[in-house]
């Protein structure tokens, strides 16, 4: 497939459009999952859609996406509100009743799945397709509720941002302010619940946790701002559907939604590197040098004990008495000598005022513990 | 005879699960105390401040804020909770988290403006943290959290304040630094109520003091109750050793 088909071709457009969506509208609920230390709800919400998905078809015996989509959610919703309930009358704790739900709901709607495939009826084939996704199936109808939802949950967010943000950072608290945390919670588990059954038919029930968490985990590296981070997670998750669409277009039989999804841990991946905030690169970077500084430092006080017993600080000493002290380099020799705290003449060394009054205030942050 | 009252709690019970964590809670707390409440742990302290709150539903009884339940006085009770209580990665930034005290009078949808942003700078300002009011919270030492969180419930600007453990974790001159704002609160005829966990400062810092364990020990002037018996009672034979450790 040549680039120039994907702005032209239609299907694939609609495809495109359809996983930058659902990329932009995970990023940005998944900010609020990942948030609320919710990670692994969005696993368990996709897994419990699964019967939702074989139910809708029993009855309807049809393969209408809207109301598998319709299955899907209630079932995801059921899911989750019994997780809730779980962890709040037993004394399970979450990533218990998760696990419990996960597996529970995921092998029902297994066992309805092949339960369906050995009816005599032709319309069943491609059901389990929503284990992985099928990209390919995506119409334009599809992409339209995408963008409706897409839209209301932006709205939503918006509306009630205050009260999310607050709720995220301290939920005891948002209660004593008079706020009802129950609707607020209900509000934002709704619309999460939404956003993974909307990327069912595109990424499957397999994957579709990825998606929620990617973006927002590498959302999260590269600001201190909740308003940022749901922006920069909606722009990561845009950015995995359109990529992941294309490489798996310009590669003929590749599966869209495992493509989107390496594509979003691609971001991750980066972005626990190379974010300058918090990234392991820049970390390491900036652990070594404020221990060269420290090396540095520790010189200096050294030197300054001996000049000190001089009444003329720029005295010139051996750089052999420095010998004794562990710390010495030549290379931090040279490094003081480039700030200005010395200078070096042959095999001697002289501190400047500079270099006194450093080490002074220096000694005097440390302390006398030396002594 | 107490003319004022603050918080009336009658035959309050709470439980977990089977186990009473409070047991016939009946107590008066008059307005314009500061008072410390003190007992071991698992004595029920945080979770009294929490069923006065209405965070914890009771199992039975009944709590009054100047003689209404809590719910039609959200706006006269600030809270400070624990500190261990939120994960302070979150991204935010210490004034944002001290105009989260203006939420409540702001109420449903509407955003902070200018005037929610200058009541929370002076909060900051009042314990000394203006110069930190662009940092990320998690940047900021265990008592300078501590601090944020009292800024963010002085913007409340409350009639009653409920403090889980202010002085947890903090330095000396942190501490000091709170009891004297807490000090002004009450001058200026504020009900404070404090979970305290170190019984040598309750003459200096506290002028009330409620002895919990599960049941309701005493409560009165530290002056009249403040004594061996009641230490007894509250924290068993062995209290002195804890005491004196």
């Amino acid at each position: 497939m040549e680039l120039i088909d994907f702005f032209t071709d239609y299907t694939l457009r609609t495809i495109t459009l359809g996983t930058a969506i659902l990329g932009a509208i995970c990023g940005m609920l998944g900010s609020f999952a990942v948030l609320r230390k919710q990670s692994l709800l969005g696993d368990a919400i996709s897994h419990a859609a699964l019967p939702g998905i074989a139910i809708s078809f029993l009855i309807t015996g049809v393969k209408d996406a809207n109301y598998i989509l319709l299955g899907a959610l209630i079932s995801g919703l059921v899911g989750t509100f019994w997780i809730k309930g779980i962890v709040k009358r037993t004394r399970l704790k979450s990533d218990t009743a998760l696990g419990l739900i996960l597996s529970l709901f995921f092998g029902f709607g297994m066992l309805l799945l092949t339960f369906i495939q050995k009816m005599p009826n032709a319309n069943q084939a491609g059901l389990d397709k929503y284990l992985f996704g099928q990209a390919a199936t995506l119409m334009e109808e599809d992409v339209w509720v995408m963008a409706i939802v897409t839209g209301v949950s932006l709205i939503v967010l918006l509306l009630f941002w205050k009260e999310l943000k607050l709720l995220l950072f301290d939920a005891d608290y948002t209660k004593t302010l008079g706020f009802n945390t129950r609707f607020l919670d209900i509000l934002i588990t709704t619309f999460i619940v939404l956003a993974i059954v909307l990327g069912l038919q595109t990424v499957g029930v397999v994957l579709m946790s990825a998606m929620l968490l990617a973006p927002a985990a590498a959302a999260r590296q590269w600001t201190n701002s909740l308003g940022v981070m749901v922006v920069l997670a909606a722009i990561f998750g845009a950015f995995s559907g359109v990529l992941g669409t294309a490489i798996s277009a310009s590669q003929n039989n590749l599966s869209t939604g495992p493509v989107i999804v390496l594509v979003a841990a691609s971001f991750v991946i980066v972005s626990f590197i190379f974010s300058p905030g918090r990234g392991l690169l820049f970390r390491e970077i900036r652990f070594r040098r404020s221990r060269r500084e420290l090396h540095l430092k520790k010189t200096l006080t050294f030197m300054y004990h001996i000049v000190k017993t001089h009444k003329n600080i720029s005295h010139p000493h051996a750089i052999g008495i420095l010998n004794n002290f562990q710390g010495f380099t030549k290379k931090t020799l040279t490094k003081l000598e480039k700030q200005q705290f010395i200078k070096i003449e042959e095999d001697q060394w002289a501190m400047t005022a500079k270099g006194y009054e450093e080490a002074a205030s220096m000694y005097n942050q440390i302390g006398n513990d030396n002594d | 005879m107490i003319d004022n009252i603050a918080i009336k709690i009658d035959d309050l019970t709470v439980a977990y699960d089977y186990k009473p964590v409070l047991w016939d809670i009946d107590l008066v707390i008059p307005e314009g105390v500061l008072m410390a409440i003190v007992g071991p742990n698992g004595a029920g302290k945080s979770t009294l401040i929490k069923s006065i709150l209405g965070i914890i539903k009771p199992i039975a009884g009944s709590v009054q804020i100047f003689g209404k339940p809590y719910q039609k006085q959200v706006s006269k009770v600030a809270y400070v909770p624990q500190k261990g209580s939120v994960d302070w990665d979150f991204p935010t930034t210490a004034l944002d988290v001290v105009i989260m005290g203006t939420y409540g009078s702001l109420g449903w949808i509407k955003r902070p403006g200018q005037k929610e942003k200058k009541a929370a700078l002076e909060a900051l300002e009042k314990v000394g943290m203006l110069e930190f009011k662009t940092r990320q919270i998690s940047k900021l030492s265990g008592g300078q959290q501590q601090r944020v969180f009292l800024a963010r419930a002085l913007v409340q600007d409350a009639s009653i304040y409920l403090m889980d453990e202010p002085f947890q974790g903090v330095d000396a001159t942190t501490e000091k630094a709170i009891i004297n704002i807490l000090k002004e609160l009450r001058q200026a005829g504020k009900t404070l109520i404090v979970v305290h966990h170190d019984l040598q400062t309750v003459p200096e810092y506290f002028d009330w003091v409620t002895f919990l364990n599960v049941k309701g020990i005493a409560s009165g002037p530290v002056k009249d109750i403040l004594n061996d018996d009641n230490l007894t009672k509250t924290y068993g034979i062995n209290y002195k050793v804890a005491v004196n450790k």
